[in-house]
């Protein structure tokens, strides 16, 4: 017993600064490849940033110029996708957390389905994509196939997001309105969507994080083109699908490709930003006069 | 008595057509993972009735044109290269979680957190540009040609690190106070302290974060697909060049037609079997919420 109670201090001793070292050390590798990455993205980035980057048409494949183009084609396919993803989700979300009882057999597959939904990976959303918005649906490498296609992707974010920031409104809000003889449709419009309205932005805004991001569900539904867009049957080429083309396309893209993901990682830093201050800060301010 | 339409006794018509549009609503969003599945199997179905499913685990090589589909040298690719960043981003993810949570001074925890939440924003083509013009040289300089299993597994580490570190640093903050204290009152020093009862505490919570991860580095196409040197063979050492399913797919996607694109779509499928089968297990394990 003795012997047992010395063989623990020794390795106490032993075991106490092995933890230490190895938890700081994970810690600044951690911290050292980002400083690496974003330092890195800085070095060769920022000297190409200016205004004419951002609003001139990309020359010789991308090398030179810039990528007013490519910019307003992506604001493009982001806007569709928020515009077929947000009614679709904020009405799933809506009838989840405020029409079906909390363990309803639909309420369960709906939820199942996103839980799944959420974890396909972007590929096979391209494959979906590609096959069902370009080729059956005859839309083509378009805009507006890339656009449903994040739809599709950012579902089940939008909805999960919005069922939280409803069932954050507290539930003396809901029993008061119907106290006052309100029907459910009124209290949502004015209550209770109101009141969840800085978390339902805020999901919002991941949603439309995540959907820039995105590179591969993109390659077979938008496509390629770098001209600007007419119209929304057009194909246009995201930020993100242009940063892979030059790096792995083009010889000599490199310089072009760090000046466009610096602005993209700018616009995310943005944009999750806000989304984070939103949904940190909306508990603060809820009650909104209507 | 006060006499209302708009009463909870009786929902209002209002009400009830609401409902009935969001019903269609959540059945349309539902519906997204159905259609998907059944697009998969549509596009695979020509190539999957001639020559089945079997033919895609052992036919010998990858030649679609030559007739044969042979997914497995990509299947061990994707496996060898998700499985190498699970292990060193789950260590380097729950050590990170740890330093939060433990070690860290509280003026160093808040920017370290920060830090991990725009790791976890930066889109994956951009670790891929910076796989391919830091990391592959570098490698290329100790052991040629660099593009390789160990560049892609590299950068898998560093995007699925933030989701191993997040969701273990939310499971180590639900382990009760208590046990805390106790600990403490024990005098069990803080190494103890954490191997003893704080890991074990989280286990279930750590364990369905890894999951998570698992199926974001299985499903991650772009990154591992810019630095791995997609050459289809099964890896035999950490500087083979390899190709992954994911990558595979947005490689030969833009020119694949007739047999060779539906079995693209094969592949598609494989991948998101494997996907569910972890979100399932993922799921089970976040459910079973158990403090030992």
């Amino acid at each position: 017993m003795f012997e047992a109670g010395r063989f623990a201090m020794v390795r106490g001793r032993v075991l106490e600064p092995l933890m230490t070292l190895a938890v700081w050390g994970s810690a600044l590798l951690v911290a050292g490849a980002f400083l690496w990455l974003v330092g890195d993205l800085l070095w060769h980035g920022a000297e190409r940033l200016s205004w004419a980057f951002l609003s001139s048409s990309p020359l010789n494949a991308g090398r030179t110029g810039g990528i007013g183009p490519i910019l307003v084609s992506t604001l493009l396919i982001l806007g569709v996708a928020v515009a077929a993803a947000v009614p679709l989700g904020l009405a799933t979300a809506v009838l989840l957390t405020e029409f079906l009882r909390p363990r309803s057999r639909f309420g369960r597959l709906v939820g199942l389905s996103l839980d799944v939904l959420a974890g396909v990976p972007s590929i096979v959303f391209g494959l979906f994509g590609n096959a069902f918005f370009s080729v059956f649906l005859g839309l083509g490498f378009s805009i507006l196939s890339g656009g449903l296609t994040l739809a599709c992707m950012v579902l089940p974010i939008l909805i999960r997001t919005a069922e939280a920031s409803l069932r954050a409104v507290p539930d003396d809000w809901r029993l008061g309105s119907a106290a006052l003889g309100l029907s459910r449709t009124a209290a949502l419009r004015h209550i209770l969507l109101p009141a969840a309205s800085s978390g339902l932005v805020a999901g919002l805004l991941l949603g439309i994080g995540r959907a820039m991001a995105e590179t591969a569900a993109l390659i077979f539904t938008s496509g390629y083109v770098d001209r600007m867009p007419s119209s929304l049957l057009d194909s246009g080429r995201a930020l993100s699908v242009h940063i892979y083309d030059l790096s792995m396309n083009v010889a000599g893209g490199d310089g072009n490709a760090y000046a466009s993901a610096l602005v993209l990682i700018g616009l995310l830093i943005l944009i999750n930003g806000t989304a984070l201050y939103l949904a940190e800060h909306w508990l603060n301010r809820r009650i909104i006069a209507p | 008595m006060i006499w209302s339409k708009h009463s909870i006794s009786s929902p209002s018509r209002t009400d009830a057509r609401l409902a009935g549009w969001l019903s269609v609503a959540a059945g349309l969003a539902a519906a997204v993972l159905v259609l998907i599945v059944l697009f998969l199997l549509h596009e695979s179905w020509p190539v999957l009735k001639r020559i089945g499913w079997l033919r895609f685990f052992t036919d010998a090589a990858w030649h679609p044109s030559e007739g044969l589909f042979g997914l497995a040298p990509m299947l061990w690719a994707t496996l060898a290269s998700s499985a190498g960043a699970l292990v060193l981003a789950g260590g380097l993810g729950v050590a990170s979680a740890l330093f939060c949570r433990f070690y860290a001074p509280p003026s160093a925890a808040r920017p370290y957190r920060r830090m991990v939440a725009l790791l976890a924003g930066i889109p994956s083509v951009v670790f891929g540009l910076w796989g391919l013009t830091v990391l592959v040289p570098l490698i290329a300089r100790w052991q040629p040609p660099g593009a390789s299993l160990l560049a892609g597994i590299l950068i898998l580490t560093l995007m699925i690190l933030p989701t191993v570190a997040l969701t273990a640093d939310a499971a180590l903050a639900a382990v009760p106070k208590a046990y805390l204290h106790g600990a403490a009152a024990l005098g069990i020093s803080r190494s103890g302290t954490i191997l003893r009862v704080v890991l074990p505490a989280a286990r279930s919570g750590i364990i369905a974060g890894l999951l998570l991860a698992a199926g974001r580095a299985l499903g991650e196409t772009m990154a591992v697909l810019m630095v791995a040197g997609n050459v289809v063979q099964t890896p035999h050492s950490l500087f083979d060049p390899v190709r992954t399913l994911t990558a595979n797919i947005a490689l030969e996607m833009a020119y694949a037609t007739g047999e060779h694109r539906a079995g693209l779509f094969v592949s598609g499928l494989v991948l998101t079997g494997m996907i569910i089968l972890l979100a399932v297990a993922a799921l089970r394990f976040g459910g079973a919420r158990s403090h030992v």
